[in-house]
């Protein structure tokens, strides 16, 4: 069974539809006791930062979340919950994030229209299960204002170019992150869905 | 690299689509989820569905559309139409939407865009803006499907739009609307030059270069209705276009 994290961010559906569709066992939960039985952890995402940490908080997930990881259960966060995976954001401040991965949340220049938004082409890194049969030049649905900034880009398997090369697939030991939407990214998303199910599985 | 959108845009009443030639491959044309994934195929990029049902009562029936797109189609889709309130919003993000755009109802409310980008974030917010050029060179904001002119400038409107919290801003010219003759490429590209956020043409489209032209200006993304229910332009063949004028596009099978 795997787990889509609930806590009063953003909707879910879409990430659950997405899954279920690839004939997994997945359900949307804030319960911690499923969280640590469940095989692998989704953590989806929209809005702010410093509001998706406080929600975390106050449903006593951030330790829950850590706990897991520290055992080496798989989580993937996307999007939003791909940001939080890391030490800080600078959105609206300073925030501190998870901190499962080294790397700041920031914003993009103002030279260009943010948020970087629609879909933009992925171009490999680094080889790695996740993206398996995922070509260069392959489109995803990207929107978002802020973006990684690593210090290992060794933890980065895809990245898309938006004035910067923005990080898109991330993965250290058992903790993954994708700042597209997959669930929104037609076949391509499709497919990185469905390698993150045989990592899993 | 980044690419320019195509979106095509679906009149929704009481649950069907109201404009519409007889397509190969789909068996019924007026069901928004059939058409919508036959748009899909082609490689549109993100969808929009217009709600022009009237009748406040018959509106769940067009929640129950959105639900069901979002469990068929795999790309972003836009919800228009009769949104008032932040509990509009939520009702149709929780069905599976993934922006809401606003018209008529920003006007009067203003506050309605920085109260929903705030709950649920700037990137679902789409500010629309009914614009028709005025006699001094500018352009007015009309309300109400373009019958109620207000006086206020469009470029300006379209600034506090985006200081407000909008994602996005859709620029519909009533001028170049239904006339085929092109989008409005002035309008479109002093907006993209003053704003920071992404622009989304509407109205106009007629032929293929209509989309180059806009494109080229400076839009994100261009939006149409009849050139593609009419089937006088299919996407995938758009796209092929634009990629040859080196307009970065996503095609899906060429």
């Amino acid at each position: 069974m795997i787990a889509i994290v609930d806590y009063g961010v953003g909707n879910l559906k879409n990430v659950y539809t997405a899954l279920k569709r690839l004939d997994l066992d997945v359900i949307i939960t804030s319960n911690l006791n499923k969280i640590n039985d469940a095989k692998a952890i989704v953590l989806p995402g929209v809005g702010a930062f410093k509001d998706a940490m406080e929600n975390l908080e106050s449903h006593n997930l951030i330790s829950c979340l850590s706990a897991n990881v520290k055992k080496g259960k798989p989580l993937l966060g996307i999007c939003l919950g791909m940001q939080l995976l890391f030490d800080k954001s600078y959105e609206d401040g300073l925030c501190g994030g998870l901190e499962f991965i080294e790397g700041d949340i920031v914003r993009f220049s103002n030279e260009l229209k943010v948020p970087h938004m629609g879909w933009n082409s992925l171009h490999r890194n680094k080889n790695h299960n996740l993206i398996k049969n995922v070509a260069d030049g392959e489109y995803v649905y990207f929107v978002h204002s802020y973006y990684l900034k690593t210090k290992n880009y060794d933890d980065v398997l895809l990245y898309a170019d938006y004035g910067v090369k923005v990080p898109a697939v991330i993965a250290k030991d058992n903790v993954f992150g994708m700042q597209f939407h997959p669930e929104k990214s037609s076949d391509t998303g499709i497919k990185l869905l469905q390698n993150f199910k045989e990592l899993i599985i | 690299m980044l690419t320019k959108r195509i979106i095509p845009c679906l009149d929704v009443d009481k649950g069907r689509v109201v404009k519409g030639k007889k397509f190969e491959n789909i068996q019924d044309v007026a069901d928004p989820v059939a058409l919508g994934k036959y748009y899909s195929d082609q490689c549109a990029d993100e969808l929009v569905f217009y709600d022009i049902t009237a009748s406040h009562e018959e509106r769940n029936i067009f929640l129950n559309i959105i639900e069901r797109v979002a469990e068929t189609i795999c790309i972003p889709f836009t919800i228009g139409g009769g949104i008032r309130s932040v509990e509009d919003f939520r009702k149709v993000l929780l069905a599976g939407a993934d922006k809401v755009s606003i018209n008529s109802a920003a006007v009067s409310n203003p506050d309605l865009i920085k109260e929903a980008a705030l709950k649920f974030g700037s990137q679902c917010v789409v500010l629309s803006i009914d614009a028709k050029k005025n006699t001094k060179g500018s352009w007015d904001v009309y309300i109400k499907g373009g019958r109620e002119n207000t006086g206020i400038d469009a470029i300006a409107w379209a600034k506090q739009g985006e200081s407000l919290g909008a994602g996005e801003i859709c620029i519909n010219s009533i001028d170049t609307d239904g006339v085929k003759g092109g989008y409005d490429t002035v309008l479109n590209e002093k907006l993209s030059k003053l704003l920071n956020i992404p622009i989304i043409a509407s109205g106009g489209a007629g032929k293929l270069s209509h989309f180059e032209d806009v494109l080229k200006c400076g839009a994100d993304a261009a939006l149409a209705a009849s050139v593609f229910h009419y089937k006088e332009i299919i996407i995938s063949d758009l796209k092929n276009y634009l990629h040859t004028k080196n307009i970065p596009v996503r095609r899906c099978n060429y």
